[in-house]
């Protein structure tokens, strides 16, 4: 029994956790975006603004559910449940630090990948049960950018199980740092595994891997809708694409999806690449850094500031480049990341056989 | 390390599920009844920038959304077959390598077929 009670408050507590990163990141973005754009951003509510985002959600949660008479009823209250459970339910395989994670399974990646897929068919749901025409046209594209630039993630995160032989996540994690049981080598060339630290990270172990982060980097954008890949939603154009006729919690459900997808890409990105919840100090010496920064709650502090590093690369990035075409967007991923990302592959598997 | 994973391992992927879907319904439920609903029928009809309404929205989209859709479907596939070959193939050696490249090349050729074909061009 109290092995369930576990469960149930570590499931509550990855739930307490989205809800205030979705809170902070929305802050935070509208700080940032004040900041690149040389305004000032939200600065009424509560001091510098703070409490901005707690009135939004108040608000949210008391507007009225609008169910337009065209639409349809079912698909289009299912639809932002779905969408949020699908991002949601992608956290439970992540570890946060060495022996801490949710469900520790030897497919986690796999079931990572799997359940985040299943976002697009919320969003389908979303456009098409809405019965709008901005929600059809965000649907489609965002359906569509969805699942090519899950081609060219999967060939670089196949270049990472190659190297790592492994698809469960925790075990990525362990060969990352000083815990590995393993022989680690920085570029192959220079044994580090006692070393750890920055050197044993996965993106320097073979060089190709960095290219692989990049490719995967771009595909997680494109992946959570978020600029320059965000045609899917489109203010400009769509209005607001897939989520038009959302109103109150079923908005805040899309927008706390959203948010909460831009941490999970991250994080995933920081396991497979960033060293997951290893120390980024080496052994120097007599100087045992990365040993005494390795532990549950290093793990998680971390693990907490690598993922929130990418998370501001992806504000900023959105802040800076404008929104791509769609046969840009089309050409980027079939013609440029996918051959790419197969090459990477390629590389991945001589690299593991000869020279690791 | 463990190769194999029991069923009781997946079992907090059914509490996170459980949570996510009592915290959805509970606030959607509660917030939908406490609140006030005023129904109008300008309010009811679907969006459109405060211009009338004209036709259905449901109206056929172009064909590229359906090549786009049939050729991840496509690879996806192939990239789900390799999986299990990238967690082992180091075990199965250059014979196993050898051969997973066949695989790919012939998956290549595909690819090549349909760059030239131009199935991937938006205009």
């Amino acid at each position: 029994m109290s092995l369930y009670l576990t469960y149930f408050i570590v499931a509550a507590g990855l739930f307490a956790f989205v809800a205030v990163f979705t809170m902070f990141g929305v802050y935070a973005e509208r700080k940032v975006s004040a900041f690149i754009q040389h305004r000032l951003g939200p600065t009424e509510t509560g001091k510098y603004g703070t409490l901005q985002v707690l009135a939004d959600m108040l608000k949210m949660a008391q507007k009225e559910i609008i169910i337009p008479a065209a639409a349809d009823k079912i698909l289009f209250l299912a639809a932002p449940v779905i969408i949020f459970i699908g991002v949601y339910l992608g956290f439970v395989a992540l570890p946060w630090g060495p022996g801490l994670v949710p469900a520790n399974i030897n497919i986690g990646l796999y079931y990572v990948f799997a359940i985040i897929s299943i976002e697009t068919l919320g969003i389908l749901m979303a456009g098409w049960g809405s019965n709008n025409k901005y929600s059809i046209l965000g649907a489609m594209r965002s359906a569509a950018q969805i699942i090519s630039y899950e081609i060219p993630a999967g060939f670089a995160i196949i270049a990472v199980v190659m190297v790592a032989q492994t698809l469960n996540l925790q075990d990525i994690a362990t060969q990352q740092g000083v815990l590995s049981a393993e022989k680690v080598k920085f570029l192959g060339l220079w044994d580090v595994t006692h070393t750890g630290g920055l050197l044993s990270w996965n993106i320097f172990k073979a060089p190709h891997l960095l290219v692989a982060f990049v490719i995967y980097f771009i595909a997680s954008l494109a992946e959570s809708n978020r600029a320059p890949f965000d045609i899917p939603e489109a203010e400009s154009e769509l209005v607001a694409g897939f989520h038009t006729e959302f109103t109150g919690l079923q908005f805040a459900l899309v927008f706390l999806a959203e948010y909460s997808m831009m941490f999970l890409v991250s994080m995933i990105g920081v396991v497979l690449f960033l060293g997951a919840w290893n120390t980024p100090l080496p052994n120097l010496g007599a100087v045992k850094l990365a040993n005494w920064t390795t532990g549950p709650l290093w793990g998680i502090l971390w693990i907490l500031l690598k993922s929130l590093g990418l998370v501001g690369v992806q504000m900023w990035i959105r802040w800076t480049l404008p929104r791509l075409r769609v046969d840009q967007l089309m050409n980027l991923c079939w013609k440029v990341l996918t051959p790419l990302a197969f090459l990477c592959m390629l590389i991945s598997g001589i690299w593991r056989l000869w020279v690791m | 390390m463990e190769t194999q994973s029991l069923p009781i391992n997946y079992l907090p992927i059914i509490f996170q599920m459980l949570v996510a879907i009592g915290f959805v319904v509970t606030t959607m439920f509660v917030t939908h009844k406490i609140g006030p609903k005023r129904k109008t029928k300008d309010k009811l009809t679907p969006f459109e920038s405060g211009i009338e309404v004209v036709g259905n929205a449901r109206t056929p989209a172009s064909i590229k959304y359906f090549l786009v859709a049939i050729l991840f479907v496509l690879f996806d596939v192939e990239v789900i077959f390799m999986y299990p070959w990238a967690v082992n193939f180091k075990d199965m050696g250059k014979t196993g390598m050898i051969e997973m490249f066949i695989f790919m090349a012939t998956l290549l050729a595909g690819f090549i077929y349909v760059i030239k074909k131009k199935a991937l061009d938006w205009d």
